[in-house]
């Protein structure tokens, strides 16, 4: 194994514990807003240093090889990916950070009715099985893959854009629990935005696989080019 | 589109049975840097010094297909190799300065073509000087010897010495790779500003300078046109493996 072949092994290891460090928290803030677990909560916030040190290296580690290898072909694709998927990862720890924030804050369990009606655990469960999907992408190198996650996040986008509507509906029927409400409605968005970067993290792979930029760029509009092709 | 200037056609070529060209189908357009990568014994210079019929000097040199520059087979009987050579200038890997004057050295060419107005040779070396990116280093020791001048300087001098004769197009066989640092991007700065008159072919064995200078690159393999590309491809996403692997440096 050559020098840079070394430095590109280490990168993949960093960025793949760091992507199951994310998954971890995420899958520990669905269960902390499940069973009211405030110790879950002391983990997913203990753990976000761990996530913004690894950012803070991959960056570094990033930079050093692009300085000092000057990577080219593949080998630049996966340095330019990893260092926007970090990126992506990151703002997905800060997004559990920020459910389970309102766990901490919250003096009682939020009603488990409400969560269902406002699909929270479907959403949870959505998005852990788009970043687990996307990791598993990642690194068997799976295109097929990676396409099947764009539309996992369109259900999300769903659920976002009936959200208000059906928050509305609960501090009409209750509206005493109204502040319960709205952190209900501020979970969805934060699980959509989590949607939103894993999407984001599947278009990298598809560049570091592909050499292809399917950012902006529909499914639809994808499937016409190949057809073209 | 600019006008083609160089291309073959099947190119084959042959040192005695070894075959060092195997079907090249290779073209250049005006006004473009083109540059030749490949590991050593590729065939790239071997290419390269077709376009100004240098294998001619080489004993056993066998060759088929077709060469043209400025659509003109330059391998038929009654082309005139002076003119060719004249149009096609080259620099070398190592600065070659005859040793002469820094104003001898540019003025050779012009004076054994037969030119002796003493104006114009004068106008000729201080514009070729100039086009070279060197003339301020040089301006105040014309009279003194070349090989007073650092190995960057050398070779800039060797590339105004080409300028001089008025070549359209002008071969580079690693013309960096014996200069430190700062004197090849001088180089590599003249072969951009050079690029607005001249066409460029460039072997060179150095990635980077490769993708900085040129906006075409030419992959060869075992005497093998691989891979031809705009540079921004071959060095992001080549399509041959062969490439890919030479490129990120996993090569054999």
């Amino acid at each position: 194994m050559n020098h840079l072949d070394a430095e590109l092994k280490n990168l993949n290891k960093d960025i793949v514990a760091m992507w199951k460090l994310v998954i971890d928290q995420l899958f520990k803030s669905k269960q902390a807003i499940e069973n009211f677990d405030k110790d879950k909560v002391c983990e997913v916030l203990a753990s976000e240093k761990r996530v913004d040190a690894f950012e803070l290296k991959i960056n570094m580690d990033c930079e050093n090889i692009l300085a000092l290898f000057n990577p080219l072909a593949n080998d630049l694709r996966f340095v330019l990916a990893v260092l926007k998927i970090n990126y992506n990862l990151e703002r997905i720890g800060d997004y559990s950070k920020g459910i389970v924030k309102l766990i901490k804050n919250a003096d009682e369990p939020f009603e488990k009715k409400s969560l269902e009606e406002a699909s929270i655990y479907g959403m949870f469960d959505v998005c852990l099985e788009m970043l687990t999907d996307s990791l598993d992408a990642f690194e068997h190198e799976n295109n097929e893959k990676v396409r099947g996650i764009f539309k996992k996040d369109d259900k999300l986008d769903v659920v976002n854009k009936s959200a208000n509507k059906i928050v509305a509906s609960l501090i009409k029927h209750n509206p005493k629990n109204v502040l319960s409400y709205l952190d209900i409605l501020t979970i969805v968005r934060k699980l959509e935005r989590v949607g939103d970067q894993t999407k984001n993290i599947s278009e990298e792979i598809i560049f570091y696989l592909e050499a292809k930029m399917v950012r902006h760029m529909k499914v639809k509009e994808e499937k016409k080019e190949k057809k073209d092709k | 589109m600019t006008d083609l200037k160089i291309e073959t056609r099947d190119l084959d070529l042959f040192y005695g049975d070894f075959q060092a060209l195997k079907k090249i189908n290779f073209l250049a357009h005006e006004n473009t840097v083109t540059a030749f990568i490949g590991p050593s014994g590729c065939g790239k210079s071997t290419l390269l010094r077709v376009f100004n019929r240098m294998n001619d000097l080489i004993d056993n040199v066998k060759i088929s297909g077709k060469a043209y520059v400025d659509g003109k087979n330059i391998y038929k009987k009654d082309i005139d190799i002076d003119e060719l050579r004249k149009k096609v200038g080259m620099v070398f890997q190592k600065p070659n300065p005859f040793p002469k004057s820094i104003f001898e050295n540019v003025a050779y060419g012009l004076r054994v073509n037969g030119i002796s107005n003493k104006t114009y040779i004068t106008d000729k070396v201080e514009d070729s000087i100039k086009k070279a990116a060197l003339w301020d280093e040089v301006k105040d020791k014309l009279k003194k010897s070349a090989f007073e001048l650092s190995g960057g300087q050398q070779q800039r001098l060797c590339i105004a010495r080409t300028l001089a004769i008025e070549p359209s197009i002008i071969l580079m066989d690693e013309p960096a790779s014996a200069l430190d640092p700062i004197s090849t991007a001088k180089v590599e700065d003249l072969i951009y500003e050079l690029k607005a008159n001249y066409t460029i072919v460039i072997v060179t064995h150095n990635m980077q300078q490769a993708g900085r200078v040129s906006d075409h690159t030419a992959f060869f393999y075992l005497g093998e046109l691989v891979e031809y590309d705009e540079t921004k491809r071959i060095f992001t996403n080549p399509k041959d493996i062969r490439t890919q692997n030479y490129v990120t440096g996993r090569f054999g």
